[in-house]
This record gives structure tokens, C-alpha cells and sequence, in this order.
């Protein structure tokens, strides 16, 4: 699970984000550190979705948030177009994230509930203008219209008086009113029922399409990261595992661990037959003292010797699929 | 005790309402169904469906004072309803458990996991403090918990989500229920925790010859795992079928809607999915006729008026509650009624996608919607 190489960063004018050996360490006491993020690379044209899947713990949500700079991360960089965030004064980097906003997991803890809906879209706007408050009205309404949210019935009312979808498409309103041209979004349906994720992820898309927003997706649900990315990252353990066009990672999976995640989605069709061979057993290894070589080993089916020894690095296999394995599913190309 | 082939659980008519100052709110309204012995019945329906407090009436777990429960629950030729809390706990545990959504918070945060796993062993089967003990270590094993001895004197913050929510089904299983409700075991969990702790709720069925009552949104969770299927919208069950039946013959539009809105992973990336349009129906005022009416891409004129009732398919133990059901010609020109007459997009998309297999096809379509 190295994922230290870059080989898959794409060089091209059309590249908007670019994360190269980003690494987030936390000191948790007694000299010891949690590696939440271990030197991972990624970019992300203009335009594009790029999802980024593991379990719990993997690093995913820090990843997202380390791009924009909550907190600061321990090394490597992350620019935007041609600005470096990482070295960004603060009062900048406070600026320039009108451009990268967020979408959070729970929808409804993510809404102050004392505020109301009007307040709290129209926030951003106090900050960064126009700070004319009936001007901000306009476009804070334009944009609960957009969402799907009526602004005239909602304005005076408070989150608790919405259902989860609802306030999630609150939170996407609230992110959208400062025109960013990134959104990150951290397990934005994981907490909603499967009616209403399908018609967030819709929304999601065509607010994409309309306002030509670059998208990070963040979830651990691989069927869900799959419809609605051009590219897809797997993340184990701090590391990268596998990098590639989504339809190819979903039909030619490299790295074991991808073909465990596969494996795992429930099939909604009773003919077939539930795999118990599947199952990934066990937990998530201690990120503060993590397996040395690749960090997949111990749960990895196919782990021998070399894997104990010697880290992997991100190989090509074919036009745009990236794997970190010794011994991925399939061979890899000759390079 | 009763052979293999007669029910375990007869629920028939079962209306659980709770009074508020600004109505009724009709949670559970009519719902009726047998469960044999060693089988799964997989509830299924959106949030507010009615579902939980389902589980949650048969338990006998409603004491809010303002909950008002008419109906009848047989369980092993025993009357449930009406027993007060006392008479319900002799049978918690022993007859019947149930596993709970929230790991995190199903636990007790400041007793260890080994005093939660042996107290009612100890209170419901009189075992000594060694041998409850023994049995907890030995349960813990069982349901794959590493080095049980240990975990035994944890705190469950010491523990992940998927191992507390290992324990909470050991937890279920220390006193050998015969019945076990399974609350949305997995949905505050990963997708791959998901998939081992539906194994072994499976696996520990299989060994324990145990009903399972498995309660959740997805349909996708249910389709592999459970013999029977209810899905229920607003109180009420609107189809009833084997598992493989309603995957084959779903007749209502709700199932129907609710198996679209499941991402694919088969479907090529940006396939547009098929939204449940609105939301659940407010159930203290409910609509009139089919309260998915309002949803509904078939509904016409009738569903908004006379409330449709459970009727028999022609498959055996399939009954579905809708006048303009699926796969059926009444269905199919009520739907193109709909779709000439212009209904909403969101609806009509379905629609588009249903009319053809062709992904390509229905990718095509999605993008004139959009």
C-alpha cells in the first residue's frame, strides 16, 4: 500500500488540484504519532470528481480536510491552480477558500440549530460580500431554489424543522453561495436513506454541470463513489492503494483490497449468491504503529514475504489505472 | 414446541399510534404477517416507514405512556400484547433479543463489555459467575471477536465499531433467543464491517436455528439474506413476498422505486439514479387513498381517493397493495397516462429507464432530463 509514487500525476494544463506526498501526522502523547496520512498523491482536472474510498480510519476525511488546510498538513503540497496552499499565508489561505468549501457527513450537526435556514446560507456572504443584506438575500434564494429548497417557506425556518436530505441540501447551498470552483464532499449520504442519497448524489451532478465545479468524494461505499466519479482513489491505512478511470477500477480491480471492497456491496439481486470468501476479516491495523512494507499485509489474502520487506509503489497498468502491489490481480504492464 | 412448519411469530392486525397534543401519529397501522421457525424476514422502508417501532412493538419495547397498541402478537402460542413490562422480561433475552442500529451507543459507555455480556445470563438463567464467564469468552469467539480473554475486562470505547457491534450480538445471543430483531445492525457501519457483520448474523442463525427479524433501507442488504420480504411505507405493509419473488414480480411501485434508487455498480459512472421524488408522508395527517400516491409515477385519479388493500399476486405468498400495479397492463397505461399528461421530470426519468434495458440507452435519457 505505498502509494509514495507519483507516476500517476498527470501533467497538463487542465489539471486544477494537484496533492503530491501529502502527509498528516498527529501527536497523540508520549512521543508517539497517529500517521493518518502517509504521503499520498493525487490530481484532479477541471471538471472532474475524484472519489476517494476506504474504511473508517483510512484518512480519507483527512485528506479532504488537509486540502484545505484543517489543519495544516505535516508535509508535501497541495496546489491549486498556481497557488501552493501549504504555504500560504493564513489570512490568504482564509481568503482562497471561498474557492474550496465542504460538504459534511451529518448533515443535520452540520447547521447551527439556533440559526435559520436564511442565516445560515447567507453566512458565507457576510464574510466575503456582497454585504448589502438584500442583495445576499438574492442569490442566498437563487441558490435554495437550485437546491431544491423553497427559500420563501424556508428563510425564517430552523434546521430541525428539516428532514436529513433536506439539510444536506441546505449544506450544499450554503457551500455553493461563494462560487467555488472545488467542493469537497465528506461522506455527504452516508448518514441518509437510499431514496434520499440517490437524490443528493442527482443533485450533486447537475449542480456540477451547471456551475462547473471540480468535486472531491469522499465515502466508503464503493458502489455509491463509483456512479458518480470519472476517477476513483482507494485508500488503506494512511497510504494509496489503487488509482484509476472508475468503470476500469470497477471491471478490472488490481489491488486486492479494491476487490475486498467490491466484494463487500450488497447486491441487490437475491440470485446471487452472498460470498462469505469475501469478507475482509478483522480491523483496521493501529495508525500509530503501522505495518511495515505494504500496510495491507495482514489482512491481505494474497501477502507473502516481500510485502513484510519492501513498500510497494504506484504502478501503471493501463491508461489511466495506477496500482501499489506486489502481487496485483492483474499483471501489470512493462515499463 | 412446535414443528419446523408452523409460525414461530403470528402478528396480525397490529397498530401501534402515539398520541401527541397535535394528533395521532399512526407509526405502525395494520400490519400483519407470520414468521416459521429459522427464517429471516427482511423489513424494508425508508426512514419514518414505521419500520423500527415495528420491531419495537413486538419486542414490547414501547413504554412511552402516550403509545397505544391494539392488534395481537402470538409468539410461540403465547399472547403478547397486553403482557405488562414485567411479563415481557422473562421473555427478553431468552425468547426474544434484538440487535440495535448505533453501536456506539447501545453499549453501557462505564461497564466492561464482560459484565454487559454475563449480567442477564447471570439474572435470566441463574448461571454462576464462572460459568457465565466461560460461556461470554466462548460467545465472544464465536462471533470473531480476537483474543476474547482480553476483550472480556475492555470498556467498549476501547473498541471499534464493528467489534462493539460484534459484541452487542453476543450480547443478544448470551441467553439463546429464539427470535432476534436486527435493527439496522449495519447502517452506522463501513460498507466492509457491513458485510462481516451480516455473515455473521447469518451464521449464527444457521447454527441456532433462530427467526430473524432484520429491519432496514436498503434493499440491496436484504436481498441475500432473508427468506421473506416486508416493505412499508407509512405504517403500512404495501408488499409481501419471497425473496425471490419480489426481485423477479415486484408489483408495488414503491418497492420498484426504492430498488431503482440503489447506485449499481454494473451501471456505467454518472448513470443518473432514480430519486424518490418528495418525502415520507406525514403521518398525522396522512393523504387520503395510497398515501405513496403523491410519490407515485403511476398514481392516477382512484389512488388519491380509495386507500388500496393488500391483495393476493399470483405467486404464492405474494400480496401487494396497489391499484395500478406493476408489470401490469393497468399499471403500464396508467403510467404512460401520467407521461402523456406531463408528469414531474424526476418521475418521468424513471420512467425512461424502465422502458428499455439498453444502458446506453438510459444513459441518453438521463442526460436530456438533466
Amino acid at each position: 500500500m505505498a502509494g509514495t509514487g507519483t507516476e500517476h500525476l498527470r501533467q497538463g494544463g487542465d489539471v486544477l488540484l494537484q496533492v503530491e506526498d501529502l502527509t498528516v501526522e498527529f501527536p497523540v502523547g508520549r512521543g508517539r504519532v497517529v500517521h493518518a496520512v502517509s504521503g499520498i498523491s493525487f490530481d484532479i482536472a477541471e471538471g472532474e470528481t475524484l472519489g476517494l474510498v476506504g474504511e473508517s480510519g483510512c484518512g480519507k476525511s483527512t485528506t479532504g480536510r488537509a486540502i484545505l488546510q484543517l489543519p495544516r498538513p505535516t508535509g508535501g503540497s497541495v496546489r491549486l491552480a498556481e497557488t501552493d496552499l501549504t504555504t500560504l499565508p493564513d489570512a490568504e489561505m482564509r481568503a482562497k477558500r471561498t474557492d474550496v468549501q465542504m460538504i459534511f457527513q451529518d448533515p443535520i450537526s452540520s447547521l447551527n440549530p439556533r440559526r435559520t435556514i436564511g442565516e445560515i446560507v447567507a453566512e458565507p456572504l457576510k464574510v466575503w460580500g456582497p454585504h448589502d443584506a438584500d442583495e445576499q438575500w438574492k442569490i442566498v434564494a437563487d441558490m435554495l431554489e437550485h437546491v431544491g429548497i423553497d427559500p420563501d417557506v424556508a428563510r425564517y425556518k430552523r434546521p430541525h424543522e428539516f428532514s436529513g436530505g433536506q439539510c444536506q441540501r441546505i449544506s450544499i447551498a450554503r457551500a455553493l453561495v461563494v462560487q467555488p470552483q472545488v467542493i469537497i464532499c465528506d461522506e455527504p449520504v452516508s448518514a441518509l436513506d437510499v431514496s434520499v442519497q440517490a437524490q443528493i448524489l442527482n443533485l450533486l451532478e447537475d449542480l456540477k454541470k451547471e456551475y462547473g465545479l471540480t468535486l472531491v468524494f469522499i465515502a466508503h461505499d464503493l458502489a455509491v463513489v463509483k456512479n458518480i466519479s470519472d476517477r476513483v482513489a482507494v485508500m488503506y491505512l494512511g497510504k494509496m492503494c489503487e488509482i484509476s478511470e472508475s468503470d476500469e477500477l470497477h471491471a478490472n480491480p488490481a489491488h486486492p483490497y479494491t476487490a475486498l471492497l467490491l466484494g463487500s456491496i450488497p447486491v441487490p439481486d437475491p440470485t446471487v449468491a452472498v460470498e462469505d470468501e469475501v469478507a475482509l476479516e478483522g480491523d483496521l491495523p493501529s495508525p500509530i504503529s503501522p505495518p511495515s512494507g505494504c500496510r495491507f499485509r495482514t489482512r491481505c489474502p494474497r501477502a507473502e514475504e516481500r510485502c513484510a520487506a519492501e513498500e510497494p509503489t504506484l504502478r501503471r497498468i493501463n491508461d489511466d489505472h495506477y496500482v501499489a502491489c506486489h502481487f496485483p490481480l492483474i499483471d501489470v504492464a512493462d515499463n | 414446541m412446535a414443528d419446523a412448519h408452523t409460525p414461530v411469530l403470528v402478528v396480525d392486525d397490529l397498530r401501534t399510534h402515539f398520541e401527541l397534543p397535535i394528533g395521532m401519529v399512526k407509526a405502525v397501522d395494520g400490519v400483519s404477517f407470520e414468521l416459521e421457525r429459522g427464517k429471516t424476514l427482511g423489513v424494508v422502508g425508508e426512514s419514518g416507514s414505521g419500520k423500527t417501532v415495528l420491531s419495537r412493538t413486538i419486542m414490547g419495547l414501547n413504554i412511552a405512556s402516550n403509545a397505544r397498541t391494539s392488534g395481537s402478537v402470538v409468539y410461540d402460542g403465547r399472547e403478547l400484547v397486553g403482557l405488562t413490562p414485567g411479563e415481557m422480561r422473562q421473555l427478553w433475552g431468552t425468547e426474544m433479543a434484538m440487535v440495535f442500529q448505533d453501536p456506539m451507543t447501545s453499549l453501557n459507555p462505564v461497564v466492561k463489555v464482560g459484565r454487559q455480556l454475563t449480567e442477564h445470563m447471570r439474572a435470566h438463567l441463574g448461571t454462576s459467575k464462572q460459568e457465565a464467564k466461560a460461556s461470554a469468552i466462548e460467545l465472544l469467539r464465536s462471533v470473531r471477536i480476537p483474543e476474547p480473554e482480553e476483550r472480556f475486562n475492555n470498556f467498549p470505547h476501547e473498541m471499534s465499531g464493528g467489534m462493539r457491534q460484534r459484541v452487542c450480538i453476543a450480547v443478544a445471543l448470551a441467553c439463546g433467543p429464539k427470535v432476534l430483531f436486527a435493527d439496522e445492525p449495519t447502517t452506522a457501519l463501513d460498507v466492509t464491517v457491513q458485510h462481516q457483520i451480516l455473515n455473521l448474523l447469518a451464521q449464527q442463525q444457521r447454527e441456532r436455528y433462530m427467526t430473524m427479524i432484520l429491519v432496514t433501507h436498503d434493499l440491496g442488504v436484504v436481498a441475500g439474506r432473508a427468506d421473506e420480504i416486508m416493505v412499508m411505507y407509512a405504517g403500512k405493509a404495501v408488499e409481501k413476498a419471497s425473496t425471490s419473488t419480489l426481485f423477479s414480480a415486484m408489483r408495488h411501485p414503491y418497492t420498484e422505486a426504492l430498488f431503482r434508487s440503489i447506485p449499481k455498480t454494473g451501471n456505467p459512472k454518472h448513470t443518473r439514479l432514480t430519486a424518490i421524488a418528495g418525502r415520507p408522508p406525514d403521518l398525522i395527517h396522512p393523504p387520503p387513498g395510497c398515501k405513496f400516491a403523491p410519490r407515485c409515477p403511476y398514481a392516477q385519479e382512484r389512488c388519491r381517493e380509495e386507500e388500496p388493500e393488500l391483495q393476493a399476486a399470483p405467486e404464492p405468498g405474494h400480496s401487494f397493495a396497489c391499484h395500478y400495479p406493476v408489470g401490469s397492463e393497468a399499471g403500464k397505461a396508467a403510467y404512460e397516462a401520467n407521461l402523456a399528461a406531463g408528469v414531474p421530470q424526476t418521475l418521468a426519468a424513471a420512467g425512461q429507464v424502465q422502458a428499455t434495458e439498453d444502458l446506453s440507452v438510459v444513459a441518453a435519457a438521463a442526460e436530456e432530463v438533466v
